[in-house]
This record gives C-alpha cells, structure tokens and sequence, in this order.
C-alpha cells in the first residue's frame, strides 16, 4: 500500500449511520417546493390529470439522473469537481459550475428562510400582527393601503418586505431583514459547523419534522369545514389538460429541480458513504419519498385552502344575508347559511326590482378555490389569512413557520455542501485553516452577498434569481452530466463500478435510460424551456401601493440592465464549462513534448514510463 | 306629548336609526326584545344625553318609533327645557359615541350587534407593547444559536490543544501507525482494472 506524500493523511469524513445519509439526501430533495409549488402545478394542470406527466418524467428522467449522480458521487469519492476533474480533465467545468449554481440557489434560498424566521418571530402575538390593519398617523382610520388590499396583504408587502413599487427603486436596507437574515445564516452555520458530523445530527429534527407537522396539518385540515371542497377541487382530473405541451414541460422542470440534482450537493453527500453501498435503492428511495411527500403536502395544504375558501365563502354570504335582513327588515338570524337561497328566491319573487337595486355580492365557491397562489404568495399570504380563521391560530402558525424553516434548512445543507466539499477537496485554502473557519467564511461572504435581497426591491431580486439561476444553468449541467459519466467514462466502466458497489450490474432499464432517453428528454426540456422563456420579454409582478384599481400587481417589464444580469445569471454559472475544456486542451497542447498528460483516466501516474 | 310617527320620518334629519342583532350576538343566550329591554333602551340614551349636555333627560325625552321584527327603529331626543324641540343630531351623535361602550354593555351587544345607522364604530387601536415580542423570540433564538457556535468553537479548541499536547511526545512512532490504518486515495479515478479475486464476502452494506 503506497504511502501518500503527506503523512498526515485525513481520514474522509464518514456518515455515523445509513439513516443519516438517507435523511440528508432526502432533506436536501424535499424542500420548500415541493410543499408550495407542487399543490400549485397540480392544480392549475387539471389536478389528478397533471400526476401522469408528473410520474412519467420522474420514472424516465429524475429517477436516471439521481442514480447517476448518487453512483458516481459514491464511487469517485470526491465533491462535484474531484468527481469531474477524475473522469475527464476536460469536463470539470461541470464542477465548478454546479458549485457556482449551489453558492447562487444557496444566497436567495436562505433570503426566504429569513423572511421565515420573521413571520416565526411574528407568531408568538395575540392577535396575529396579520390579522388587523394599524391604525394610520393621525389615529382616525386605519392605513390606507392595509385597508385597499387586507391586513395579510400588508403585513408582507409592507411591514415585512417594506417593497419598492419596482425593481429599479432599491430603497435601503430594511435593517429587520439584515438581522433576521443573519440568524439564518448562523442556524445554518450552527447546523454545518461540524461538517457532516454536526449535519448528520441536525437533519434528524429537520428532514422528519415537516412530516409531523403536515400530519398535524392534514388531520387538522380535514376536520375543518370546506376540507372536502378544497380536495375535490384539487384532485379532479381535467384530461384534456394534458393535451398542453406546457403541462408535459412543467412537469419535466418540476421533477427536475425537485429532485435537487446537479446542484452538486448529492454528489458529495454520497462521498461521505462506504464503497459498498447499495446506491440503486438509495436513488429510488430518495426519488419515491420525494415525489410521495410532494402528494402529501398538497393534500394537507389544499385541506387547508378548501377551509379558507369556505370561510370567504361564508363571510360573503353572511353580509348578502346582513343586506337582505336590514333591508326587509327581516328579524335576525331568520335566514341562516343554509336558508339563503330560498330566502332569496322568496324575496326575488316578491320584490324583484328592490333585489336588483340592492348592492349584493356575487359568491361563488369555485372562485374562491381558484384563488390559488404558488411560492411566497402561498406561505405569507394565502396560508396565514387561513391561519387566522382556524382557533388557537398561534400554534398552527408557529408549526407551519418551524416547519418551512426545516424544510429550507434541510435543502440549505446540501446547497452549502455542494461549495463547501469541493472546496475542501480541492485543497484551495491552506491545510492550516480549520474547516470551521472554511465554514464561516462561506457562510459571511453568502450573507454579505445576499443583502442585496434585503433591500426594498429585495423580492424583485430573489424572484429573478428564483426564475433564472435555479433553472436554464441546471439542465445545461444534468445533460452533460449525462455525456460525461456515459460517453466520456463510458457505459462499461460505469457499468464495473456499479457491480464493485452495489453487487449487480445496472439493469437494462437504467442502461437505456441513461444512453439516450434521459438526456434526449432533457434535450427536449432545455430546448423547449428556453424557447418559452424567450418568447416574451420577461415581466415580473410589482406591488405599487398607488395602482388604480387596488389591490393587485403590476406586471412590468425588467429593464434593460436587469434584463442584462437576467441573461448574466444563466449564461455565468455555465461559462466554466467551456471555458475549463478549452483551457486544458490549451495547456495539453503546448504541455505535449514533455509528460503526456492523457485524457485517458486510467494512465496512473505510477506506472508511466519517462523515455 | 307623543309624537307621531309621521313627525318622526319627517324629522329623520335629527333622528338615529338603531339596530339590534341579538341572535347574532348572543345566540343560544339571546333574550327576547320587549319593552322592557325598550325601555333599558330609552333610559340608556337619557342617561347618555344626561352625560354630554348636563341637562335632567328622562325617558320620556326618547321617542322611538316605527319598531320592526328585525328590531331596528328610530328615536329621537327631546329636549327637557321644551319638549317640542329635538335635540340636534350632532349633540345625540357625540353622546353615543362617548358613552358608547356603556351603551353596549346593557345589552351585552357590540359595535356591530348594537347598530346605530350614520354614527361609524369606534375603532380599536391594535395594541402595541413597548418591547415589540417579536424582538424577544429573535433574542432568545439567536441567543441560543451564538451561545451554541461559541461552544462548539470553544470545545474544537481545545480538543486541538489536547491533540497537539499528546502528539508531541509520541511523534514518529504514532505517524506509522495512523498511515496505515487508514484508507489510502491515491486521487486516481480508477485503479486500473479491478480484479476480482480479491473481493471479499462482504459486498453490500447493511442499513
């Protein structure tokens, strides 16, 4: 056995147990989206309808990719650039590209975990600081803008955001978000401080809570009146749907970043693992329990919303009936909820031309279920306006926050790791520099980095970054993920490596996947992606407190200079592809008279003859 | 002197009209509106006006009329100096208002359940301690979060210190055996062609 030059050789960290490594790979897949954008997609996409789509392109391509990313990580024994720069020197742009993308994600996912931890902070108040609007300056009336749109709408537009009316007005740094962005970045510091030691142990209380909490939730939920409502509205099949290619894409894109692969993260969680490990029924696990929770949230959370929308339901037939009672003089409580109609039916008969002049609101059910929100609108505005109708609303508005605060912090591990362990790998900093002080700075240079989203404009920011870091670059990296391990590894050493691991070779399934169907659907999905994506000038929605008609968004167009990072994002994190392939050919070249350095990765240094 | 209800629509300009959910309000517990509970009503508002205008209303000042089944009606106040003169609308309004809370209370009624149509409800200042609360949790929260970093900063401190103290003595000797013991990456991809007799039983990993 060779001795290493350094005697001081460092053992690889190791997992302390299976349990761990499965939590954390299934922690860092199940995040926020799967509990806020998939309900979303669901039920915009002909509800029960949009599952097919969905399970198609997770059999065919989120289950392939995992399995590579899972094997590869687990046999090379690197982080996402050691694993590149082993299998080709030409292709580790791939890693430094996933890590570019990881430190990007990383920056504004954590910008909503502090926005998290305010409405956290926020919840141990009777009532709820989003329940009633406060009073304006001159203590006469309520503010003005919480009374146009309602108290939730301003308590996150206005004391929680304090937005600008466009993304070009940057207004200043909101100093409530600095802090509690700070204690983010310490709770995910705290929690990494150890590397995977002290992540191991953390991912126990965040990769199991949310599943307690949307348990509770669901329970909950389907006890409250208009659960029912809520579910059918979301789970009714609407077939001719899947006609809409944009469902199909969706679907793919979903899957995709749902299942959180090229970000790197993985690649390095399954480093930590021993040699042998069965990855092939790690990557379905992972790739099952994430697509089984995605189902689970939607149907807590659309419980949840079928009660809010039965409750707006009610509250709009309650001042009918109020308008109807005080006009006719009707005594009170004679119509009820249930009577109404005959009441009005009654009364349209009787007094036709006084029904018609009376200002009675038209309520349908099937609008209010369709008031449906994905991402922030979710979380801050939709769900808390239902937490203030249900009793005892602190408790359910703690548990949703801590639970949102698992749910991120848990994908935040494996985003942080995706930089951390390349780095370690690598050996870019001094050995002398303990890998706690590695961890701090990564985590201080993040937290500067993303007080940019601290300012007024900060949710135009994260929405940009949300669109475009966390998409076009990913599927650039996956597909020549896929070219790298099958084409340029090759299929038959993939194919070895697997049997030293796991004891078989890849079935003829996984075989096909990986040569051709995979990376042709992602093809498929890259392309069509960025044709939509191009079809329109992109526009996002800003809130503008002095819009005619309130309440409601503007839908601007970015200008030309956000416009210009827009295309910044997605192009830089995958520049280094290129970029690096290019740089080693170069120095191949002009390297070609003395020791040859050959793409070929078996050539071991130790056996190379010096003429 | 009773007024007809004719004079009292006529004179609406000086008059409330006041509505009453008691059902609403009270449900199981709702009491009947009779004329006792109008006449609770009558004497409330004299001594509402007693309060704002310091003169000796009685109730027989409020005349109330066109009563319905909804409950709602209208009344309005005589003056006690001359009862054929109505109290203006804006003296009855501030009345109201004042004594509001009071008003509500007799009947154990709200702002809403107990409506007097024109007069806008008063409007409850949300209650805003000293200390904002939220400013308390993030204190305990990140107190506990940097009480922790330091902690387990100061324990890898010193657990460093302690290496480097019981390393010193043993130096060499220690080194060989550490290198052995552990797993050797040579940072080549691969190690040639893995041979395969020399795979041991043991190939999967037990959960």
């Amino acid at each position: 056995m060779a001795k290493t030059k350094d005697s001081k050789v460092e053992e690889r960290p190791k997992w302390d147990n299976k349990v761990q490594y499965m939590l954390t790979c299934i922690g860092f897949a199940v995040g926020l989206g799967n509990v806020w954008r998939f309900p979303y997609l669901c039920q915009i996409y002909g509800g029960g309808a949009f599952l097919i789509p969905y399970l198609i392109a997770l059999v065919f391509e989120g289950l392939p990719l995992l399995y590579l990313e899972l094997a590869i990580g687990q046999r090379l024994r690197k982080g996402s650039i050691g694993v590149w720069n082993s299998i080709s020197p030409l292709l580790g742009g791939v890693g430094i590209a996933s890590m570019l993308v990881s430190f990007l994600v990383g920056i504004f996912y954590n910008t909503i975990l502090a926005w998290v931890l305010w409405y956290f902070f926020h919840s141990f108040q009777n009532p709820l600081p989003w329940s009633q609007c406060p009073l304006n300056d001159n203590q006469t009336d309520y503010n003005v803008e919480c009374q146009r749109s309602s108290p939730v709408n301003y308590f996150w537009y206005r004391e929680t955001l304090n937005i600008t009316p466009n993304i070009e007005t940057s207004g200043s740094l909101q100093w409530w978000l600095v802090i509690c962005l700070a204690s983010a970045w310490c709770v995910v510091y705290i929690c990494l401080i150890k590397g995977i030691k002290s992540m191991g142990k953390a991912v126990y209380v965040t990769a199991t809570f949310p599943y307690l909490v949307l348990t509770i939730f669901l329970i909950r939920g389907l006890t409250l009146p208009g659960a029912i409502d809520g579910l059918v509205y979301l789970f009714t099949p609407n077939w001719d749907i899947l006609k809409n290619p944009r469902v199909w894409l969706d679907a793919a894109t979903q899957i995709f970043f749902s299942l959180s692969v090229a970000f790197g993260g993985l690649i390095a969680f399954s480093s930590y693992n021993e040699e042998r490990n069965n990855c092939e029924r790690d990557a379905l696990l992972v790739g099952i329990i994430n697509s089984a929770t995605s189902l689970y949230a939607s149907i807590s959370i659309f419980a949840i919303l079928g009660f809010k929308a039965t409750t707006a339901f009610n509250s709009c037939q309650q001042d009918n009936i109020l308008t109807l009672t005080n006009h006719f003089e009707i005594p009170d409580k004679n119509i009820t909820l249930e009577t109404y109609d005959q009441w009005f039916e009654h009364l349209n008969s009787t007094y036709p031309k006084e029904i018609a002049n009376l200002p009675l609101w038209h309520c349908d059910l099937q609008t209010y279920l369709g008031q449906s929100a994905s991402g922030t609108g979710l979380a801050f505005i939709l769900f808390t306006e239902a937490v203030i109708e249900m009793p005892g609303s602190q408790v359910w508005a703690v548990l949703f926050f801590i639970m949102l605060l698992s749910l991120g912090l848990s994908s935040m591990f494996g985003n942080i790791e995706g930089v951390l362990t390349p780095i370690n790998d690598l050996k870019l900093l001094p050995k002398w520099i303990p890998n706690e002080v590695v961890t701090a700075i990564i985590c201080l240079i993040s937290f500067l980095t993303a007080l940019i989203f601290t300012l007024g404009s900060g949710n135009y920011w994260v929405e940009v970054f949300n669109n475009y870091v966390g998409s076009v670059p990913l599927l650039i990296i996956a597909f020549f993920e896929f070219i790298g391990v099958i084409y340029v590894h090759g299929m038959k050493n993939f194919s070895e490596d697997i049997y030293f691991m796991t004891g078989s070779r890849p079935s003829i399934f996984w075989r096909q996947c990986w040569l051709w169907i995979s990376p042709l659907l992602l093809l498929i999905v890259l392309v069509a992606y960025v044709i939509v994506q191009a079809q329109e000038y992109p526009v996002y929605p800003a809130w503008n407190a002095d819009r005619e008609p309130f309440p409601g968004t503007d839908t601007l167009n970015y200008p030309e200079w956000v416009f210009a990072i827009i295309i910044l994002l997605c192009v830089v994190p995958v520049l280094p592809i290129p970029l690096v392939a290019l740089y080693r050919l170069i120095l191949r070249c002009t390297k070609k008279s003395s020791a040859r350095t050959d793409l070929n990765p078996y050539s071991n240094d130790g056996f190379q003859i010096e003429t | 002197m009773l007024f007809s209800s004719e004079r009292i629509s006529k004179d609406a300009s000086d008059g409330y009209k006041v509505r009453l959910s008691i059902k609403t309000a009270l449900g199981d517990q709702a009491y009947l509106w009779d004329e006792k509970e109008m006449f609770l009503f009558r004497s409330t508002m004299a001594y509402a006006m007693r309060g704002q205008l310091n003169q000796q209303f009685d109730v027989s000042n409020i005349i109330v009329c066109e009563e319905t089944a909804r409950v709602s009606f209208w009344f309005v106040v005589t003056s006690p100096l001359n009862t054929s003169n109505l109290v203006d609308k804006k003296s009855v309004e501030e009345a109201v208002r004042k004594h509001r809370n009071r008003i509500n209370s007799a009947f154990l009624l709200t702002d809403e359940t107990l409506e007097f149509e024109g007069i806008p409800r008063t409007l409850e200042a949300p209650f805003t301690p000293d200390t904002p609360p939220w400013l308390i949790v993030f204190g305990v929260v990140m107190g506990a979060v940097v009480a922790g970093i330091i902690v387990f900063i100061g324990f890898s401190v010193v657990q460093k210190k302690r290496k480097k103290n019981k390393k010193t003595p043993e130096d060499e000797d220690s080194e060989e055996e550490e290198s052995r013991g552990k797993t050797m990456e040579n940072g080549a991809a691969n190690e040639g062609v893995y041979n395969m007799s020399f795979t041991d039983e043991e190939r999967f990993t037990r959960i």
